[in-house]
């Protein structure tokens, strides 16, 4: 097979065909690491032929028998350099990987390499690396979303099959939709935490970045399970099925007011694509109603004080001592944490730090994190109460298709506000999935660009998540390549 | 900075009109109580690989400007 | 060391962490250290790599309800952890996992003292400043090793009930010996693992207000504790009278000069933003885990001095000394077991009393020796009593007797036979050296045939030397005055 053939199979068909013998994982692997990557996508990559040589046992055995995957620079990989997307860990080799990483390399996943991200993950846009910009396979003038940028446009631009990514506010989904890709965010607590860089420790989740849902499926499977070094992990009840459903028959699927097709900011090409995928659902046999999650529109002020008060305590430990980026020329202790937290963080980390720890401070802790906290229980009662009506709440993935490179750059706020559909299922710890729906122009014009569709169910129903998204994705068929697929021109 | 600073804290300052007095603050995601690990000693990491990311190793030891300085 | 204060009272409150006697970290598998290479002892954790997570220490937590217990606390249905952040090189994730407003256990006593709270936190790495040899770019250097880092502490607050710096040693020492008996420590000031903070006030006698508190800090033994207070209320004293105020402050006792100067704390004036420890759960300890735990508790230092009181008939000071000890205090419980005639109080008199005395000479200038470590048998001082309460050695004998157990240990019954110390039971021979004794001193003899009772002094003294000690100074006198016609 060529290159070119080999790099457009799903993770799942290549599964098949090293199985059958038809194909050699190390053949596939050479494949993905010799595709020009033209995006910034990676930050760091396997040599072809460095298959058998990195994170894994020797010989592809188990499960993912030796296919290549992506990996986020937020995860540790001992021996691989891993940055998190900052200058403050540039050049930092960890002595440890991160469980989620050993579960899939002990199951035979290998390595392809460390992908691009926002700093800390904290972006929507992967403009907020330290070591450049990703570009978007669909228009290399537009951002491929973030944080999890870099494992989003190599997954959809054939640099890797799949990837594993973050998700804390919507960093999987949400570049997923902008790439035109799938991208779950698990339940919290399914997948361990121990080793993924921390952003927010209340809603920071692994999980992955893949062509199809399938795909997903076979990847969590392999990732999730409790693990004793996570006190926060329990993983997911009754393992992963892979789905099989057909239609969607016998299903109630909840479109609430606050996120949907009518709220503020939705492209008019965004909102055409998801309608249609309603009607989807219903030509499937699904049931659609109206729901309302009342708080969810106070979402993003509840986040954007949790995450960085989290935040704000997590990066305290970037402070020159053991490790990372010291900056020389300090003079004295003081200097020392100064200094090197001023040049080695970027903007948007020093912005988020900054309202953290206001969020955190004496006199100001009720008022900002105790009541955000307050607004979080309630969102979460919102979509449980939901759910005693529905299976499942679909909603638009994000407001807008890929927007242009420094477009919202200058204002934090606007940024910010891209993810509002995501949001809130972070703060109920819930799992949803983000599929492709279609394509569609922005508005004011531009090429057709990907929409992505979320699909949310309650806590630890991966597999009937998994399940319904299938049926969906088989109907939409959505399977146009990005013009930058295996290093094309775009 | 500022600025920006200043006009998130305004959005974000809209949930301080919700009357949220009777709802528990979310502390705990996951409903679990008690995990805790047993007292039992797990390899700690040869002294040169702690070591080794660090800016200023010194017998054995990370060295910083002293706070006292 | 009772305060002469001018009319104000001392208000003193204590703040203790114990060190647990884990063999791992409070949140990794590490093992503790004891004086090994530095960073020998750490992992991504309790070096605080990025991604690191914390999991808790189930015997951390054992250890902790106990403590709880046997302070008489209430254990929290419901405890959580939270982050207490601030800057420092010797708190590697810049923030430290500790309680805070839900602790593990609230609302105990321990003798006169409340407690308020009992909580479960972890140490700080250790700082070694390096000074002089350690130029970097002209300004001192520290050294940071974390094998102390991440090692469990218990830190326990009182309510200011203790009124002098007596007290609050005593105190102090039984809440020592208690956790000791638990084996949750090794609660060794000298050594690190009981650290002691006192907060210091004076307020008018009588008065019900507070006055403003100084933090006395790192004070690393039993003796500067009680120096180092008393001297900080004779500070505040003379400040009041001489009409100035007292500044919050905390403050260093230096034992060698008696003198007290500020810190500049790395805390002043902290806004430590406390929140709830996300990557940790809540602890709920179920009946089971407190069952379990009250069930391992042994007979704790306060129920021991009740006993000694009330079962045994020991008065107040001795009972203390031997309840607080807790090794003295099963030295003296194995000697009332040996199965001997002597009395409890007779042992306790003795083993408070002589055998303390001659151990802490013997020991000399390295300090203590411990009955249960020296050459004196349990069994040894209880024979030993049992023959002066029997009268076959006079006190004064047995005091010999317990020299020589002191140094060569072995059996008080052998060393009176080999030495000859057995009291003169024997009236026929007693009766000679008395007659003897009068015909030697003739002139004493005369004074207190007159009934000048003094002058019998030097008639005793010839019958004892005489008889080194082995006849009963009572029975010496009887026999005295008999043969001078007096009864």
């Amino acid at each position: 097979m060529s290159i070119r053939e080999l790099i457009e199979l799903s993770a799942a068909e290549a599964l098949r065909r090293i199985t059958a013998g038809e194909i050699s994982a190390a053949e596939l692997f050479d494949a993905y690491a010799a595709v020009p990557d033209e995006l910034n996508a990676y930050l760091w990559r396997a040599e072809p032929g460095a298959a058998d040589g990195n994170g894994a046992g020797a010989g592809a055995e188990g499960p993912l028998a030796g296919l290549p995957l992506a990996v986020k620079d937020i995860f540790c990989t001992e021996g691989i350099a891993t940055t998190a997307g900052s200058r403050i860990l540039e050049g930092y080799v960890p002595p440890y990987t991160a469980t989620s990483v050993q579960r899939v390399t002990d199951a035979g996943a290998r390595i392809l390499g460390k992908t691009n991200m926002d700093e800390f993950a904290m972006g929507s846009s992967n403009e907020n690396s330290a070591f450049g910009p990703v570009l978007n396979p669909w228009d290399k003038a537009r951002v491929p979303g973030g944080s999890s940028g870099g494992s989003a446009a190599a997954v959809a631009a054939g640099l890797a099959p799949w990837a594993l990514g973050t998700d804390t506010g919507g960093s999987i989904r949400q570049p997923a939709a902008l790439c035109g890709i799938v991208g779950l965010k698990p339940t919290y607590g399914a997948i361990s935490r121990y080793g993924m860089i921390a952003f927010a420790s209340s809603l920071d989740q692994c999980g992955p970045l893949t062509r199809t849902v399938t795909d997903a499926a076979l990847l969590l499977r392999e990732l999730q399970g409790r693990d004793d070094r996570d006190s926060t992990s329990v993983g997911i009840e009754g393992g992963v099925e892979l789905p099989s459903r057909e239609d969607l028959r016998g299903l109630r699927f909840g479109v609430p007011r606050e996120l949907g097709p009518e709220a503020e900011g939705i492209e008019a090409g965004v909102r055409e694509v998801f309608e249609r995928t309603l009607r989807r659902i219903e030509e499937l046999g699904g049931e659609l109603d109206e729901c309302e999650l009342p708080h969810s529109r106070h979402g993003i002020s509840a986040y954007y004080v949790i995450a960085p008060a989290e935040a704000s305590a997590n990066l305290a430990r970037y402070d020159g001592v053991r490790y990372g980026m010291r900056d020389p020329d300090a003079r004295d202790l003081t200097g020392m944490y100064e200094r090197t937290r001023g040049r080695g963080f970027g903007a948007e980390v020093k912005r988020r730090i900054m309202l953290g720890t206001y969020a955190l401070s004496s006199g100001y802790y009720e008022a900002y994190y105790g009541q955000a906290q307050r607004v979080r229980t309630k969102i979460a009662e919102d979509f449980r109460a939901a759910f005693e009506r529905f299976d499942f709440l679909v909603t638009p993935t994000a407001p807008t298709v890929a927007f242009e490179l420094g477009s919202k750059t200058d204002d934090p706020l606007a940024m910010y506000l891209n993810d509002y559909c995501t949001v809130p299922v972070s703060l109920a710890g819930i799992p949803a999935i983000s599929i492709p729906g279609g394509l569609a122009q922005p508005d004011g014009g531009g090429p057709e660009l990907p929409v992505g569709v979320q699909v949310i169910s309650p806590a630890f129903t991966e597999s009937k998540l998994l399940d319904a998204a299938y049926a969906l994705e088989q109907a939409i068929g959505f399977d146009a390549r990005p013009p930058g697929f295996g290093g094309g021109e775009a | 900075m500022q600025s920006e600073l200043s006009g998130i804290l305004e959005h974000v300052d809209r949930i301080q009109s919700l009357d949220l007095s009777e709802v528990e603050p979310t502390s705990h995601v996951v409903a679990l109580e008690n995990v805790m690990r047993p007292d039992e000693p797990r390899p700690s990491l040869p002294r040169e690989r702690a070591l080794e990311p660090a800016p200023d190793p010194y017998e054995g030891a990370f060295r910083v400007p002293s706070p006292n300085a | 060391m009772s305060a002469n204060l001018d009319g104000y009272e001392a208000v003193i409150g204590l703040e203790i962490h114990v060190q647990l006697r884990t063999r791992t970290k409070m949140f990794c598998g590490c093992e503790l250290s004891f004086g090994d290479d530095p960073n020998v002892h750490t992992c991504p954790v309790c070096l605080a790599h990025p991604g690191s997570l914390p999991t808790l220490n189930e015997q951390a937590v054992r250890y902790g309800i106990q403590i709880g217990l046997a302070l008489g606390c209430e254990i929290a249905p419901r405890s959580i952890f939270h982050r207490k952040n601030y800057f420092y090189p010797d708190l590697p994730k810049a923030y430290q996992i500790s309680q805070y407003d839900i602790p593990l256990a609230r609302n105990g006593r321990l003798g006169d003292v409340r407690i308020h709270r009992v909580h479960l936190e972890e140490d700080a790495a250790k700082l070694i400043h390096v000074g002089e040899s350690g130029r970097i770019h002209g300004s001192d250097a520290s050294l940071v090793d974390f094998n102390r880092g991440g090692t469990p502490l218990v830190e326990i607050v009182t309510e200011p009930d203790l009124r002098d710096a007596t007290a609050a040693r005593e105190w102090l020492q039984l809440l020592r010996s208690t956790i000791k008996a638990i084996g949750a420590s090794d609660v060794n000031m000298e050594e690190g693992s009981l650290r002691c903070d006192a907060n210091v006030s004076i307020r008018p006698a009588g008065s019900q207000e507070l006055g403003t508190k100084t933090e006395l800090k790192n004070m690393n033994s039993f003796r500067f504790l009680e120096r180092g207070i008393q001297a900080e209320l004779e500070r505040q004293v003379a400040l009041v009278r001489a009409g100035e105020p007292i500044e919050q402050e905390t403050l260093h006792f230096d034992p060698r000069t008696g003198t007290l100067t500020p810190l500049r704390s790395k805390e002043y004036a902290h806004d430590y933003r406390y929140f709830p420890e996300p990557d940790l759960v809540p602890l709920a300890p179920t009946q089971e885990m407190l069952e379990e735990a009250r069930a391992a508790l042994p007979e704790l230092p306060a129920q021991r001095l009740e006993r000694y009181q009330s079962e045994l008939g020991i008065p107040e000071a001795q009972a203390k000394l031997l309840a607080y000890d807790g090794e003295l205090g099963d030295y003296f419980e194995a000697a009332v077991g040996a199965g001997t005639e002597a009395s409890a109080t007779g042992i306790a008199n003795w083993v408070t009393g002589d055998l303390t005395a001659r151990l802490r000479e013997a020991a000399g200038e390295d300090g203590e020796v411990h009955a249960a470590d020296s050459r004196v048998t349990p069994q040894a001082i209880a024979e030993l009593v049992a023959m002066v309460e029997a009268k076959q050695v006079t006190a004064q004998a047995g005091r010999e007797v317990l020299a020589k157990l002191v140094v060569e240990g072995g059996s008080p019954a052998e060393i009176v036979e080999r030495e000859g110390l057995a009291s003169i039971s024997d009236s026929g021979e007693l009766e000679g050296i008395v007659a003897a004794a009068i015909d030697s001193d003739p002139d004493a003899a005369e004074k207190v045939r007159e009934g000048n009772m003094k002058a019998i002094g030097p008639l005793v003294g010839y019958v004892m030397r005489e008889t080194k000690g082995r006849a009963d100074g009572g029975e010496v006198t009887r026999l005295i005055r008999k043969q001078l016609g007096l009864d």
